[in-house]
């Protein structure tokens, strides 16, 4: 047992380290927190996206033939972990990179391939993932958009919605009904769409937290050609389901919420009874019990690593991942709040910026505590995929999709 | 990166596990908390027979010379299957004698540790009061001991202990054969299924383990390889309950459905799973820490005790909540690890006393 990297493993973070450090600002203070405003700067991230290109560090596990670099999903870990203490912008091609294109390579044509890879993994052009409606959110396969085929065309009429970057998105993958005369998850079609095509109307959702980086997307009547589609006609929900494993490969990416030692940090400036509060019983309690989940997760990415490192696919304790962290920084922004006295209720902006980290924290922890899975569905996850446990009644269950009552 | 146990270590998990499935099923848990024995031997041969109790001590010693990686997989089997047997009272003697014993003292003792013919322990509170180094009343004067320890687990059945005492220097670990000069009680616990006693040291013969005064530093550090050790049996016992939950909830039906179909037990139990492995991660960055004697070892330690405490915990009590009415019979195996699961969050001090040491170590960790 060791913390350690092999030899070729040193080697690979050494140079990624030399590199970013040539090429790129380390993070310092804030400048690494997130701040979950929407307001990505394009211009930056496709000038970093592209420098990674050309250095070999977009596309590291892709093989070599579709632009990539022929690496190991290890190689692909050591670069996240080298890149996150460098304040670069990264955030805009996350869903698209990390899940829509790889879904590309594995269900698309040849002449997909060649027309989208490269200037995906160049980050010439940012996908967005269409799968949420308003009448499906964790029931995905309740959506409701249609596509109707015409001719060597599909026309597509509906509304998806909570999608990332929709606003900036040049193609998406969308997750249509193409037969409602079958069950839910039967009828569904995968496709690629042009966002800009004619009949696309992207309109971004204010969130609670006062940015804009979710939209719904309207199709009225949007046209995409047969040869658009994703895997076969009817097979969209395994297609779906193979686009969010993707997510597995990601693990141990934390969100940069207000953690632990932070509070523990900001404890100390501010008073309970006329001591630091960072030495209140209560206060150092509640930190030890976050420490160990947050310390918990850190060590679970290395046990994800260690499969990494060996050739093998991570094990299902990655998925307790977001069940854990979210509801916890929802947890700690609130007690943080009471550290400062009645000031509680004012904004942060009104302090410094440790306060408006936590009061992000605070606004984001509601939509992380939903968003790729709600704290329920992760639970019903760890039930039926790990321990085994029957999924739950399904009253839809057969029912061709357009006899549901609702 | 190998945040994993070898290939090699894993065999002999498998060999432990078998081994004690066969020798320990829950019904010698049962046995013991009945009063039938005291521990089980049959369970306790077949851990000295893999020669696992040596695994840990220096061949010069008789051991195995393999590491403590080994016992802590063992550990982790122990309390898969609750099986009575006085391991980590026997380790923890033999880590205090690796740790601060005279070459003599290690020749005199861990050979037979090793080869099973002896059961250690170690002794340090003293009744309800706090434990402060501070405030001991046995006391070690002139090679003899005085005073009473408890609660002492094994403390009736081991036939050697390191023991906490105060001396004119300050606190000391000390060395006491128990049978010589001293008089047990056997206590009323929670659980029977572990015995636990008191010691009373009437001047008896005593030897000092490694320098008077600094007896607390070693206690401390001893208590750290204790938690590993300990938190990996908790990691090993949760796992069991939470199978157990998991059995019945496919089993039992209530309304025409499984009640593992409904979402009050799934997430129950999945809450269960993500306590579990949350100990797990840290008892393994625990374990790494003691083979290695890395100075990470006090906060992985105090981790290690704090998420296992909390992960047996929860796994034993939602085991009876899932199990229903049956669950809170004498005859259903649940009350075991209730009862085992409260004995391993009180053995080693307060929960709280380990809380505040993860937040020492990160406070020096942010200072540095």
């Amino acid at each position: 047992m060791d913390f350690s990297d092999t030899p070729e493993e040193a080697e690979f973070r050494a140079s990624v380290r030399k590199w970013l450090e040539a090429n790129a600002q380390r993070a310092r203070g804030t400048s690494g927190r997130f701040t979950g405003t929407g307001t990505d700067d394009i211009g930056a991230a496709k000038a970093w996206q592209a420098s990674k290109y050309e250095a070999g560090y977009a596309a590291i596990t892709v093989p070599e033939v579709y632009g990539g670099r022929g690496g190991t999903p290890i190689q692909a870990l050591i670069y996240r972990q080298e890149e996150s203490a460098f304040a670069v912008p990264t955030g805009v091609y996350e869903i698209g990179l990390g899940m829509c294109v790889p879904t590309v390579m594995m269900q698309g044509s040849d002449a997909h391939r060649d027309r989208f890879l490269v200037p995906a993994y160049r980050g010439d052009e940012i996908w967005c993932q269409l799968f949420s409606e308003p009448a499906g959110g964790s029931d995905i396969a309740a959506l409701r958009t249609r596509a109707v085929r015409d001719g060597d065309d599909w026309v597509i009429n509906g509304q998806k919605v909570w999608t990332s970057g929709a606003h900036f998105a040049d193609f998406g993958i969308l997750l249509a009904r193409t037969d409602p005369t079958v069950a839910k998850h039967k009828g569904l079609t995968m496709f690629i769409v042009d966002m800009k095509a004619p009949g696309v109307d992207v309109r971004p959702i204010e969130q609670m937290s006062g940015g804009a980086e979710f939209n719904e997307v309207f199709f009225a009547d949007v046209r995409i050609p047969d040869s658009d589609r994703l895997g076969a006609e009817g097979d969209g929900w395994n297609v779906a389901l193979g686009t969010l494993m993707m997510e597995r490969m990601s693990a141990g990416q934390g969100f940069g919420f207000f953690g632990a030692t932070e509070v523990l940090e900001l404890a100390r400036k501010t008073e309970i009874g006329g001591r630091p509060a960072s030495s209140d019983a209560r206060v150092r309690e509640r930190v030890a019990d976050w420490w160990i989940n947050e310390q918990g997760l850190k060590l679970l990415s290395y046990r994800a690593q260690t499969a990494l490192s060996k050739g093998e696919l991570p094990g299902p304790e990655q998925s307790v991942n977001k069940a854990i962290e979210a509801p916890q920084a929802q947890e700690i922004a609130y007690f943080a709040r009471q550290l400062r006295g009645q000031a509680g209720s004012m904004d942060g902006e009104e302090i410094d910026e440790d306060w408006v980290h936590v009061d992000r924290s605070w606004l984001w922890a509601p939509g992380m505590r939903l968003g790729g899975g709600t704290d329920e569905v992760l639970r019903n996850i760890i039930a039926e995929r790990v321990l085994g446990l029957p999924g739950d009644v399904r009253v839809d269950k057969g029912v061709p999709f357009n006899q549901l009552t609702s | 990166m190998n945040f994993d146990f070898s290939d090699e270590q894993k065999m002999l998990r498998e060999q432990v596990s078998r081994a004690l499935t066969e020798a320990a099923p829950l019904t010698e848990a049962r046995t013991a908390l009945t009063g039938g024995f005291e521990y089980s031997e049959r369970a306790w041969n077949a851990i000295a027979e893999a020669g696992i109790l040596g695994a840990g001590i220096p061949e010069e010693y008789g051991g195995l010379g393999l590491g403590r990686l080994e016992w802590c997989v063992t550990s982790e089997e122990i309390g898969r299957t609750l099986a009575p047997v006085p391991y980590l009272s026997t380790i923890v003697l033999a880590e205090a004698l690796l740790a601060f014993g005279s070459a003599a003292q290690k020749n005199m003792w861990l050979p037979r540790i090793a080869g099973g013919q002896i059961i250690g322990t170690w002794a340090d509170a003293e009744g309800p009061r706090e434990l402060r180094a501070d405030n001991l009343q046995v006391e070690f004067k002139s090679g003899r001991l005085t005073g009473k320890k408890l609660p002492v687990l094994d403390g009736n059945i081991a036939g050697l202990a390191v023991v906490l005492a105060r001396t004119d220097d300050g606190p000391a670990l000390v060395l006491v054969d128990l049978e010589k000069g001293v008089s047990r009680r056997a206590l009323k616990t929670l659980d029977k299924s572990r015995p636990q006693a008191e010691l009373h040291f009437d001047g008896a013969p005593a030897e000092l383990l490694g320098k008077a005064g600094e007896g607390w530093t070693a206690y401390t550090q001893l208590m750290n390889r204790a938690s590993v050790l300990l938190a990996f049996e908790q990691v090993g016992a949760a796992d069991r309950a939470l199978e157990m939950a998991r059995d019945y909830a496919l089993e039992r039906h209530a309304f025409g459905r499984p009640i593992g179909s409904y979402q009050g037990i799934k997430h129950k139990l999945a809450n269960i799973y993500m306590a579990n492995e949350i100990a797990r991660v840290h008892a393994l960055w625990g374990a790494w820490a003691t083979s290695t004697d890395a100075s990470d070892l006090p906060l992985a330690a105090a981790s290690a005790r704090v998420s296992a405490n909390r992960a047996f915990t929860l796994a034993a009590q939602e085991n009876i909540q899932t199990h229903g009415g049956i669950g809170f019979t004498w005859e259903s195996d649940c009350q075991l690890f209730y009862r085992r699961a409260r004995l391993y969050a009180g053995l080693l001090g307060p929960e709280l006393d380990w809380k505040e040491r993860i937040v020492t170590s990160i406070e020096l960790s942010n200072a540095a």
